[in-house]
């Protein structure tokens, strides 16, 4: 019974108890292969150090894991969130290069809101192909996947173009309250979503969608209207990914850019303990995927991994992960420790 | 059990001393902190049909799970044909010889007949499936079953009253010593259930243990020859059938609860009602392939039951009032305004609610609360941006879970952890909190146990009392006619016969529908 579970059992049933533990076991394998890995310090009233940096690293796969999420709680996928992230770079980029005045702060805020807003119309045009439309999620999105490429190579003319907008570049550089401003701007959009979520019924209508999608349209909801809302919703976060990546090279290369992070924030969503299968979705376990994910890419470096099987090696710590979530998993492991204890419950009275 | 075979004297004139072919001692399951069998025994025979009886909750479901190895027993013996057994998967469990035909359809949809049939023990050939084989293979079996059903067709395509009996008919198709049918009946139309039953007594006399579960008394006494009665995980009784009066028997199963049956029958007025402006006109009303166009008025206050066999158009009309499914035909007025229903939002917004037929696929949302599937159809309607404030919230939950004594009590308990029972009133708290002014239940109380559906039937009479406009559709003619005022007959997908419910019988209504087959029209409508 849960109301006389003892504190340790509900720790230990917390859906976010394996995402944690994984983080934690790589950064303590981290302090293993490197003593002075979480050493943080105070430089012109900035913090630096690998834990910082990996907090800077994390926010684009942080943003396009969050949109993601839900769009994985309606049972859906976006493929095309790294090609939207290179949109929202290449617009953001030629808009900036195009102004008057390259460097003023009215320019990259100019820029970065009309980035936005094409991103949101991409995401909402992944909507119409999945709600309206009926196209499975994962053609719908794929569409956009290739051809975005294409459209933010035709804006760039195939160039990688180089922009100078301190304003711009603080996105992904700047600090606020000795922290990385991207990472803040994650982190807000993470709370952001959560309040819009759990605050109104959104959060439960995407997941009554996401489990029964025939009962929920019989019991009136408007599930066109909320599939077509979280793939836009997933354009936008994309594109302020794509924006962090832009900032912290102050260039956009069309070819490169956010290229496979839909892998990656697929991963940070499965890591958090989101169910691919749709349904209930979890924003804090994407938070801590995302952290997962950005440590990993440090650790590869850090113990030493060959840059030539950092794949390999990052397809094995993914599968480790997984299985160590996996309820089948666990319970085979279970199964050779507990002999006595389910001796002790068949004695217990009913 | 060869042995039984070798020797048909003994199984047919002694049954009693024969052998049990599975006996099932001193069973004992927990769950946590709950005992979901209690030292159960059950002893099942070759060449019986077995009813495990009881409510919904008394442990059938899980004496069957122990048995067919998806449970782990905590303590107790399983023997078949007096050797020890222990199962602790269900292929193992498979493989000493028992079948299982679950409740719910358990089949992929989206393959064929064939391959449903044969899934996972396709025939062979050079390492890839010989689909020739396959085909021939699932024919032979759906023949010997008398289904009419080409097993190259994909199984979606088919009703689900088709569908269950190919998942008998896969069940069948292993050589079993022991058969479990959990519930098969309850989707079956009259004739579906006597072609299920001929194909049962078939395979008894072949010596087969059949194990036989359903919520309809009349089939229990029509098949089966011996029964185990639970309750609340723990043993009552083992019977013979025809030793057992039917009165015995619901005493033995549910013991108090009778008296809410007895206050119900008396509690039925029957109103007369057809008077003012109807709340709901339905004219014409018609879809290609579905129904025919269906002229249908409902008044304040007034129960209209539904009657029909399955696919007579009775869910088919249902869905049209809703707005489930888009009419091509026909018009239908709201409380004097014209309406097109393109939707169920729009059937919600002009306070029409509707039940459907199809719990587990239509109206469960399996993981999320209770509170929350209580709460869908209000949220929905009111937008996401406007919750529901938490104290409405609370206060809603609360008195529903109170009102319709649901089961668990615990708003926060996951909706796929209740009963059947419990998630019908669950679902039917979901439209009353809705407030509507016409209510729509299609087989609200199929598959759910005596209790639970003698306190679905009170709500309805008391929700017609206060006013509210039902249309109540179920396969039981008895439960139909105990609770309308007004009587609508449908066939082959339409409307055949309306008429006030003035104490007509199960027998009235069986001949209005077989008269139509006769060809006579007797639409008084």
């Amino acid at each position: 019974m849960p109301e006389t579970a003892t504190r340790a059992q509900r720790v230990l049933r917390h859906p976010l108890l394996w995402p944690v533990m994984a983080l934690v076991v790589l950064l303590l394998v981290n302090v293993v292969a490197k003593p002075s890995f979480l050493d943080v310090r105070m430089q012109d009233g900035h913090l630096y150090g690998n834990l910082i940096d990996i907090m800077r690293n994390s926010a684009p796969v942080m943003l396009v894991a969050l949109g993601m999420t839900l769009v994985i709680a309606t049972r859906g996928i976006d493929l095309s969130v790294g090609a939207i992230a290179a949109i929202a770079a290449a617009v953001a980029c030629t808009r900036i290069i195009g102004a008057g005045d390259e460097a003023a702060l009215s320019t990259a805020v100019m820029a970065m809101t009309y980035a936005v807003v094409v991103c949101i119309v991409l995401g909402a045009w992944n909507g119409l192909l999945v709600s309206v439309l009926g196209i499975q999620p994962i053609i719908a999105t794929l569409i956009l996947m290739v051809a975005g490429r294409g459209i933010s190579m035709a804006i760039t003319d195939g160039q990688i173009t180089t922009v100078n907008n301190p304003f711009f570049s603080d996105l992904a550089s700047g600090f606020v309250l000795t922290l990385p401003l991207a990472f803040l701007v994650a982190v807000a959009m993470v709370l952001f979503t959560a309040v819009l979520t759990r605050r109104t019924a959104l959060g439960m209508l995407i997941e009554a969608v996401g489990i029964n999608p025939e009962a929920s349209r019989l019991a009136g909801v408007r599930a066109r209207t909320i599939i077509w809302t979280v793939y836009a919703f997933s354009g936008l976060c994309a594109g302020l990914a794509g924006l962090v990546i832009a900032a912290n090279t102050n260039s956009v290369n069309a070819n490169s850019l956010g290229l496979w992070i839909e892998l990656d924030a697929i991963l940070a969503v499965v890591i958090g303990g989101t169910s691919l299968m749709g349904g209930r979705f979890s924003l804090a376990g994407t938070f801590v995927g995302a952290l997962f994910i950005a440590t990993l890419a440090r650790t590869i470096p850090n113990i030493g991994i060959p840059s030539e099987v950092n794949y390999l090696f990052k397809a094995v710590v993914v599968i480790a992960v997984c299985l160590l979530q996996s309820p089948k998993a666990r319970a085979l492991l279970r199964v050779r420790r507990s002999a006595a204890p389910t001796l002790a419950k068949a004695g217990s009275p009913a | 059990m060869t042995q039984m075979r070798t020797q048909p004297e003994t199984a047919t004139t002694a049954a009693a001393e024969a052998q049990p072919v599975i006996e099932m001692r001193d069973i004992s399951i927990t769950f946590g902190t709950v005992r979901a069998l209690d030292e159960v025994s059950v002893r099942l025979f070759p060449g019986e049909v077995h009813a495990l009886m009881g409510e919904n909750g008394a442990g059938k479901s899980t004496l069957i799970k122990a048995l067919t190895g998806v449970y782990t027993i905590d303590s107790g013996v399983i023997t078949i044909d007096g050797e020890q057994h222990e199962f602790h998967s269900p292929a193992a469990s498979q493989a000493a010889g028992i079948s299982t035909v679950y409740q719910e359809v358990n089949l992929v949809p989206n393959l064929t007949v064939a391959e449903n049939m044969l899934l996972g023990r396709e025939p062979r050939r050079f390492g890839s499936i010989n689909v020739r084989e396959m085909n021939r293979r699932a024919r032979r079996t759906l023949l010997h079953l008398g289904i009419d059903v080409d097993p190259r067709t994909v199984l979606d395509e088919h009703p689900i009253a088709v569908q269950q009996l190919v998942a008998i008919a896969r069940a069948v198709d292993v050589e079993a010593k022991v058969l479990i049918l959990d519930e098969p009946t309850s989707s079956l139309d009259a004739d579906e259930v006597e072609k299920l039953f001929t194909v049962m007594r078939r395979l008894r006399d072949e010596g087969v243990a059949i194990v036989f579960v359903s919520h309809f008394l009349d089939q229990i006494y029509e098949i089966a020859d011996r029964m185990t009665i639970l309750r609340n995980g723990r043993l009552v009784e083992e019977r013979m059938v025809a030793e057992t009066s039917q009165l015995e028997l619901v005493r033995l199963m549910i013991g108090r609860e009778l008296e809410t049956l007895d206050k119900l029958d008396r509690a039925a007025p029957r109103t007369e009602s057809e008077t003012g402006t109807p709340v709901l006109t339905a004219v014409g009303l018609g879809r290609k392939n579905t129904l025919e166009a269906t002229d249908l008025e409902l008044f304040e206050g007034e129960v209209v039951g539904i009657a029909g066999l399955l696919g007579s158009g009775r869910t088919e009309l249902a869905r049209l009032l809703f707005g489930a499914d888009t009419a091509d035909t026909g018009d239908l007025t709201v409380r004097s305004h014209k309406r097109r229903l393109r939707s169920p939002r729009h059937a919600i917004d002009r306070k029409i609610a509707f039940s459907s037929e199809d719990r587990k696929a239509e109206g469960v949302v399996g993981d999320l609360t209770v509170a929350d599937n209580m709460l869908l159809a209000l949220q929905a309607s009111r937008g996401w941006l406007r919750p529901i404030p938490q104290a409405t919230r609370t206060r809603l939950v609360k008195d529903y879970i109170e009102a319709l004594d649901i089961r668990p009590a615990d708003p926060t308990a996951l909706m796929r952890n209740l009963s059947g029972g419990n998630q019908q009133k669950v679902l039917l708290a979901r439209w009353l909190i809705t407030d509507p002014e016409v209510l729509i239940l299609d087989e609200p109380t199929r598959g759910i146990d005596i209790g639970a559906k003698a306190q679905i039937q009170a709500k309805v009479a008391e929700l017609a009392a206060k006013g509210m406009s039902v249309v109540f559709i179920s396969a039981e003619l008895e439960e139909v006619l105990r609770l309308s005022d007004r009587l609508v007959v449908m066939r082959d997908r339409r409307k055949i016969h309306e008429q006030t419910n003035d104490d007509v019988s199960v027998r009235d209504v069986l001949e209005i529908i077989a008269g139509e087959a006769r060809g006579e029209e007797r639409t008084d409508a």
